[in-house]
């Protein structure tokens, strides 16, 4: 059996007293729904992260990894939970190769502090994920969250080029490499984005960087109708213009925006008055071609009969791209009751996101939609508590939502729900074919099941 | 086995149901039949004992059945044009040639997504979608003949992968059939669902996990401006200085290539694509996107070539002229033929900003080793491909070739760079596998490896050593005598 008595005393013999803490009121910060740890580590290198993961093997304790935790609630509870693993004592470049657009990096690294960095090349990570003050790149790389600018950059699976990691055999292992093209063995670190640390701990993270765009510029166009918002969409997406964000926000989440802007003091573009449906764009180039985006998007929006549109320059655009950027965040808390799923459908029709929202509607609660690049959907629906009645009503909406998604070939995952909801509901949507796979990726990384167990899709 | 066709060690049993499930037209066994499918692009060799040509996803599975029920290995193979001795029966057994599982099954033009078998040929892809605007992005030298099965097992590149991305950065989803005969997906049409990347597991695992029966695609988008230029040079060290600023400075062409002179006249004898046959080296750049940025960045790389040292900067004028330029350069290994009776292709990969050092050391080690050493090479992501020329039936000169070879990847590996950027490992790197993984990183992936391929029925004797300790030969001394006596 799991022995954790006296178990901060010898992980202090393990790694030294500084590095491990069993003090209540912080074991509580990293709770993840409501489960606790027994104790939390901070390990300084790779080898005390392999030093606490080999401990933990012999002495049969399960370890979850974290970064800044601002997205732990992800995924299920974890079945067993003893050592907080905390990677932000690791947190330098290892080595960055301006001239090669390359870069490693220790998993602790907070994104904004790589981004300072790397702006003094003239270079950038496109790794625009939520919670992105105090984000580490590895709990960016292991939560896979969406970065906002995947329209252009593509996910993390196109620019991550390399990993170091511990397995669950507490073996300090690598995959990839440091160059931009490589096809040496297995693409082991693949594996680890969006794993939520059920595969190892990541010790070190290889990536190739962007050269920072000359310039860039927003346009927000609002619509009475989310036909005529979609049209938009489609025009701008069949036009063949570098894009480097395409978002569609329903009229509630553009009331939302409007509000946050209003609350943190920042200007709120004219385009948000009035809560239509909006279409935000962001793009990137040299004045030129900021230029003729923009008058394309002009044009675009008058011949879909926009009501409202507007170019935004600086600031303007920095505060509603950023507020985009952070609608996970904004989402998951809109109310004192949410579900906050992310759906994969491909194209996406007016039809289709009158599905989506259909049982919420039907049980009077409210349905928010928001639409990024490449066929995905966040959608949020919003109760005034967690009592049971509403809890009732949120497992007969996933078991709807979930049913309409499957049926066009598409996924549903829920980003966040309430924690009684966990148990009743699989937040990881309906059992994949591929499930069984994945059990034997899963045992060949980690055969003792020591790491994050219970967290991820089907149990693992 | 080679000399010996007679003894082979396949159970006639196995030939009689193999011919009963797929027909006798399907199946091949006799020794002159099987000579074909003893090569491929490589220098290796290995002799399947049968070779089968299934038509549907079941006859995949149920030759795989049929081959466990008999202990006898499976390898799969695409159009056979592979670099690394990926499609080689190593260990004989089955040979299953996908040629004939080669329909484009769903064009989703609207999500720009083509669902394909694996016989399908990779440029067919493009063909099948161009008039939409759309195109299959990785573009192997060899996509007018190989398959899209054998992109996706070795996770092949191209020129213009430098802008776009390599194959497992095009696929969404496989249809597979594992060594004991079960079809599964894995990945989805639109990409993204939750759970762990399987596609990016099986994408490059060379055909040692899993046969692949179907494959999802993305299609991209064909911009709306292009120019391709060709900058010569005078002296390689412009030509690779010019490299290095280029990406320093962040313009990101769609396609960087260089070709030494020495490979130059060789392709111009063959092509007659203009190349001038008095230069040093040159550079193939295409740069492709709005037409502002086309303008923009071709006029930035005009102004890098000159600043080191090119003599001309031109700018094809017509489709014409740049499919020329490109024939050229697509067909260089083809023209190396004409030099040598066999040639050695390396693959290593360097960062680019070490480009300069490494060709100036990959001259030196041509020279010690008594070599003359082509380069032709996708300079703007660091995948070398030196061409070693040299005579396979002198077993001295092949030895040589090979330890060349050897230290010229060595080197890249000591300046951060691989062993393999687009070509795979197969049987031709296994061996140098431990200049770049720890026993502890070979302990997780042959643990990877056993949980979808546990007897080694699949594919053996690719990507992992056979021998203990760094860089042995052994496997291509054998390879050496073997040719010799063939």
């Amino acid at each position: 059996m799991t022995a954790t008595a006296n178990l901060a005393t010898r992980l202090e013999g393990v790694l030294g007293a500084h590095h491990v803490v069993a003090a209540e009121e912080a074991l509580l910060t990293y709770a993840v729904d409501g489960v606790m740890p027994a104790v939390i580590v901070r390990p300084a290198s790779a080898l005390e992260v392999a030093e606490t993961v080999r401990f933990a093997i012999a002495e049969k304790l399960a370890i979850l990894a974290c970064g800044s935790r601002s997205k732990m609630d992800i995924g299920m509870p974890p079945t067993r939970y003893d050592i907080a693993m905390d990677t932000t004592a690791q947190h330098e470049i290892a080595h960055f190769d301006a001239d090669d657009l390359t870069l490693s990096v220790d998993p602790g690294i907070p994104l904004r502090k790589l981004e300072g960095i790397l702006a003094e090349k003239h270079q950038f990570l496109p790794l625009a994920v939520p919670c992105y003050e105090g984000s580490t790149a590895g709990g960016a790389i292991a939560s896979g969250i969406d970065s906002v600018l995947r329209q252009q950059y593509g996910t993390a699976r196109d620019f991550l080029i390399g990993a170091e990691f511990v397995d669950g055999k507490g073996n300090l292992c690598r995959s990839g490499g440091r160059v931009v093209k490589n096809v040496t063995g297995y693409d082991l670190h693949k594996l680890l984005i969006g794993s939520l640390g059920t595969l190892g701990v990541i010790t070190r993270l290889n990536f190739r960087t962007f050269p920072l765009p000359q310039s860039s510029g927003g346009h927000v166009v609002a619509f009475t109708s989310a036909e005529n918002a979609l049209a938009h969409r489609e025009s701008l997406e069949n036009s063949g213009l570098p894009l480097a964000n395409l978002e569609v926000l329903s009229p509630e989440v553009t009331t939302m925006v409007t509000a946050i802007l209003r609350r943190g003091g920042a200007e709120v573009p004219a385009s948000l008055e009035g809560s239509g449906w909006l279409v935000y764009v962001s793009y990137e180039g040299n004045p030129a071609i900021i230029r003729r985006i923009s008058d394309h998007l002009e044009r675009a929006a008058r011949a879909n009969d926009a009501l409202r549109s507007e170019v935004l320059e600086g600031a303007a655009d920095e505060n509603l791209g950023g507020m985009l950027r952070e609608a996970f965040e904004w989402l998951r808390w809109a109310a004192p009751g949410v579900l906050l799923f992310r759906i994969v459908l491909g194209k996406i029709t007016s039809g289709d996101l009158g599905e989506l929202t259909r049982a919420a509607e039907a049980a009077s609660l409210r349905a928010t939609l928001l639409l990024r690049a490449a066929g995905i959907a966040y959608v949020a629906i919003l109760a005034e508590d967690e009592e049971e009645d509403t809890l009732e009503q949120f497992e007969k909406i996933v078991a709807d939502v979930c049913m309409r998604v499957s049926a066009r070939s598409g996924h549903s995952t829920l980003l966040h729900a309430p924690e009684g909801l966990k148990s009743r509901v699989n937040v990881w949507g309906p059992e994949r074919a591929d499930l069984g796979l994945m059990r034997r990726v899963k045992l060949a990384f980690d055969p003792q099941n020591i790491f994050a167990p219970g967290r991820f899709v089907g149990g693992l | 086995m080679d000399e010996d066709p007679v003894a082979n060690p396949m159970a006639s049993s196995l030939l009689r149901e193999l011919t009963a499930l797929l027909g006798s037209s399907n199946v091949l066994h006799k020794t002159d039949d099987l000579l074909l499918y003893e090569f491929d692009g490589s220098v290796e060799k290995g002799r399947p004992d049968v070779v089968v040509f299934p038509q549907t996803t079941e006859e995949v599975a149920d030759i795989v059945k049929l081959a466990a029920k008999h202990r006898v290995p499976v390898v799969g193979r695409g159009a056979g044009t592979g670099l690394s001795g990926g499609a080689l029966a190593r260990g004989g057994g089955v040979m299953i040639v996908f040629a004939r599982m080669n329909r484009i099954l769903e064009l989703d033009i609207p999500n720009r997504r083509a669902v394909v078998q694996p016989g399908v040929v990779n440029l067919d892809i493009t063909r099948a979608v161009e008039h939409a605007g759309l195109f299959f992005a990785p573009d192997p030298s060899s996509q007018k003949a190989c398959t899209i099965g054998g992109n996706v097992a070795e996770n092949a590149g191209g020129p213009h992968t430098l802008a776009y991305g390599i194959t497992t950065n095009h696929v969404t989803a496989l249809e597979l059939v594992l060594p004991d005969g079960e079809i599964v997906c894995v990945g989805s049409k639109f990409g993204d669902a939750a759970g762990y990347d399987l596609c990016g597991l099986f994408v490059g695992s060379e055909g040692t996990l899993a046969l692949v029966t179907q494959v999802t695609v993305k299609l991209s988008r064909k911009t709306e401006a292009m120019k391709t230029l060709l900058a010569i040079f005078d002296a390689v060290e412009g030509a690779s200085q010019t490299v290095v600023e280029i990406t320093a400075r962040g313009i990101t062409p769609a396609a960087c290539e260089m070709m030494d002179g020495w490979t130059l006249c060789a392709v111009e004898d063959y092509i007659h694509a203009g190349f001038p046959r008095d230069s040093a080296a040159v550079l193939l750049l295409e740069v492709e996107g709005l037409r502002e940025t086309v303008e923009a960045q071709a006029a930035a790389i005009d102004e890098v070539c000159r600043k080191h040292g090119a003599r001309e900067v031109r700018l094809a004028r017509d489709d014409r002229e740049r499919d020329l330029l490109w024939k050229g350069r697509k067909n260089a290994f083809g023209a190396m033929g004409r030099l040598a009776p066999s040639n050695y292709v390396l693959d290593g990969v360097i960062p680019r900003s070490k480009l300069p050092q490494t060709l100036q050391r990959i001259q030196e080690i041509g020279k010690k080793y008594g070599f003359s050493i082509g380069n032709i090479f996708h300079a703007g992501d660091g995948n070398l491909h030196p061409i070693v020329l040299y005579d396979p039936r002198d077993a001295k000169q092949f030895e040589k070739a090979i330890a060349a070879s050897e230290e010229i990847i060595r080197y890249c590996v000591e300046v951060g760079g691989t062993l393999t950027g687009e070509h795979g490992v197969g049987m031709e790197k296994n061996e140098l596998m431990p200049l770049l993984f720890s026993d502890g990183d070979f302990d997780l992936m042959r643990r990877i490896h056993d949980a979808f391929n546990p007897d080694s029925s699949l594919n053996p004797g690719k990507i992992f050593p056979l021998s203990k300790g760094c860089g042995e030969i052994r496997v291509r001394r054998e390879a050496a005598s073997a040719r010799q006596r063939g």
